[in-house]
Order: structure tokens, then C-alpha cells, then sequence
């Protein structure tokens, strides 16, 4: 567990990264985790993060399967969107825990 | 944050898949889905009955075998005899239930496994030997197979810090 400072704001984050509280969690942030992630955020992350969001509240464990099918974007859109960790980095930069799912 | 950490990271996997039940072949691909999910470039080679999961007729029809599987276990968790798999319409109703059960872990289908991974980057071959053994053609194959190569080929590609072969 650590304290982060992201766009002025002191959050705790596990030892990966990951947001501690979800609801900590602004779009200012999320543009300062993604520049960790070396992303440069467009429309269509911030849509990935509401379905991401969305689906965590509900207490969905969530796969890149269900956002390939979310509409948003198709699993290859998503790799392009989050290289080299689609599930990961995306969960981290929504401010949600690291995903549980194997697949 | 963590401390540094000594390891070397993982940046190249081959997984090898050679036999053909359900649970052989969705080894297999979990593994190379997983390792693609984590930005480790991901090679699959198929050989042997392990070449089903790239047929496309049998991709989608693969069993689990009722018989000889000693840690088999009845729904309540109870042994599953071995003279009971041999009763007709159980290995397919058993192979139905472990379908079902990925199912429910949103486990797709082995055709759609192997789209996903192909769209993260991960690549498929088919082992020549295997292939000719049983007597295939290209066009028996997933589209998504990349070329059928030589064990040779195989371990020429398996160059490069940080790789491993994984034999599932």
C-alpha cells in the first residue's frame, strides 16, 4: 500500500499501481496513470473505463472477452488501445483493482 | 512501491500443445491467451492430436475421455468410475458439462480462443510432421495458421533473451 499524488489529489494505491478506492478516481487521474502507462488518452479509452466502471459496481468479474463484446471496440481494438496489457492496463487506468479472471 | 525486483522478465513463450481433449487443448490456449494479455509475444505450436484445435471441423468438437482419467470426479466430488465412461453418451455428456462450465467463466469456444489470441498478436503453426502423418491440407486448417513448420523452425524462432518452451 502507498499514497500517489495524481493531478494534485493523494490516492492509495496497492504496490502495483492499482487504486485502493474506486471512487477516488477522476478523468484528470486517469490521463496522469496513463502517462505511467505511457498511453495518450482518446474518447474511445475513457468509453473502455465506463464500461470497465460500470461493470466492476456490479461486481462483474471482468474478461477482454466481454469488452470485445461490450461494443466498444473489438479485442483487437483493445490491444491497440492498451498495448501489451489490454485487461491490465485499462483496469489499472480506470481506477479499478487488478482483473481476477484468467482469460 | 514494490523493491527491485532481480528477475528477468518473461518476453517470448512457445506452448506446445499435443494431445487433443478439452482440457489439453484450453491449456494451451489459456496459456498463450494469458501470456498475450500481458504483452509477452506468444507463438503456439500444434502436433500430433493437438493439431485438432486447428482443424476446423474438429476445433469446436474436442472431448474430454471418461476413461483412464483417475482424478475424474462426479459432480458431488465423488470418484467417477472408470466402467461408467464407457457407457455410451457419457464421455459427450461429461464433455458437454466441462463446455458448460468454461462457459461460465466466459471461456469461449476454441474457434473464438484462437481469434482472440491471434488478435493480440499471438501466432499459430501446425507441426509438419504431424501434418503429414495425418495426411492434412492447408485448407483443413483455422485461417488463422500461420504456415506448417519443421521442429527445425520451430526452435529457430525460440531465439532471444527470455524466451521458454512450454510443453502443456
Amino acid at each position: 500500500m502507498a499514497t500517489k499524488t495524481y493531478a494534485g489529489v493523494n490516492v492509495e494505491v496497492t504496490e502495483e499501481g492499482y487504486l485502493t478506492d474506486p471512487t477516488q478516481w477522476s478523468k484528470d487521474i486517469a490521463a496522469e496513470i496513463a502517462k505511467e502507462e505511457g498511453i495518450d488518452l482518446t474518447d474511445k479509452h475513457f468509453e473502455v473505463f465506463d464500461y470497465l466502471r460500470t461493470q466492476h459496481e456490479k461486481g462483474v468479474q471482468l474478461t477482454i472477452r466481454m469488452v470485445g463484446k461490450s461494443g466498444i471496440t473489438d479485442i483487437k481494438g483493445l490491444y491497440t488501445l492498451f498495448p501489451g496489457g489490454p485487461l491490465k492496463k485499462s483496469s489499472r487506468i480506470s481506477g479499478i483493482p487488478k482483473p481476477t479472471s484468467c482469460v | 512501491m514494490a523493491e527491485e525486483k532481480k528477475e528477468m522478465p518473461l518476453k517470448k513463450v512457445m506452448i506446445i500443445v499435443a494431445k487433443g481433449t478439452i482440457e489439453d487443448i484450453y491449456a494451451g490456449l489459456v496459456m498463450a491467451n494469458g501470456a498475450v494479455m500481458e504483452g509477452i509475444e506468444t507463438k503456439m505450436f500444434f502436433t500430433f492430436f493437438g493439431l485438432d484445435a486447428i482443424i476446423k471441423k474438429r476445433q469446436n468438437k474436442s472431448k474430454t475421455s471418461t476413461v483412464g482419467n483417475p482424478a475424474m470426479r462426479m459432480p458431488g466430488g465423488l470418484p467417477f468410475p472408470t466402467l461408467l465412461g464407457m457407457l455410451p453418451g457419457v464421455e459427450a455428456g461429461v464433455s458437454a458439462m466441462m463446455k458448460s462450465q468454461m462457459a461460465a467463466l466466459d471461456v469461449p469456444p476454441v474457434d473464438e480462443f484462437i481469434e482472440m489470441i491471434v488478435a493480440g498478436g499471438g501466432e499459430l503453426y501446425a507441426c509438419k510432421l504431424a501434418f503429414d502423418m495425418f495426411k492434412l491440407k492447408e485448407e483443413d486448417l483455422d485461417d488463422n495458421v500461420k504456415a506448417v513448420i519443421t521442429v527445425g523452425e520451430l526452435y529457430e524462432m525460440s531465439g532471444g533473451e527470455g524466451t521458454q518452451i512450454i510443453f502443456t
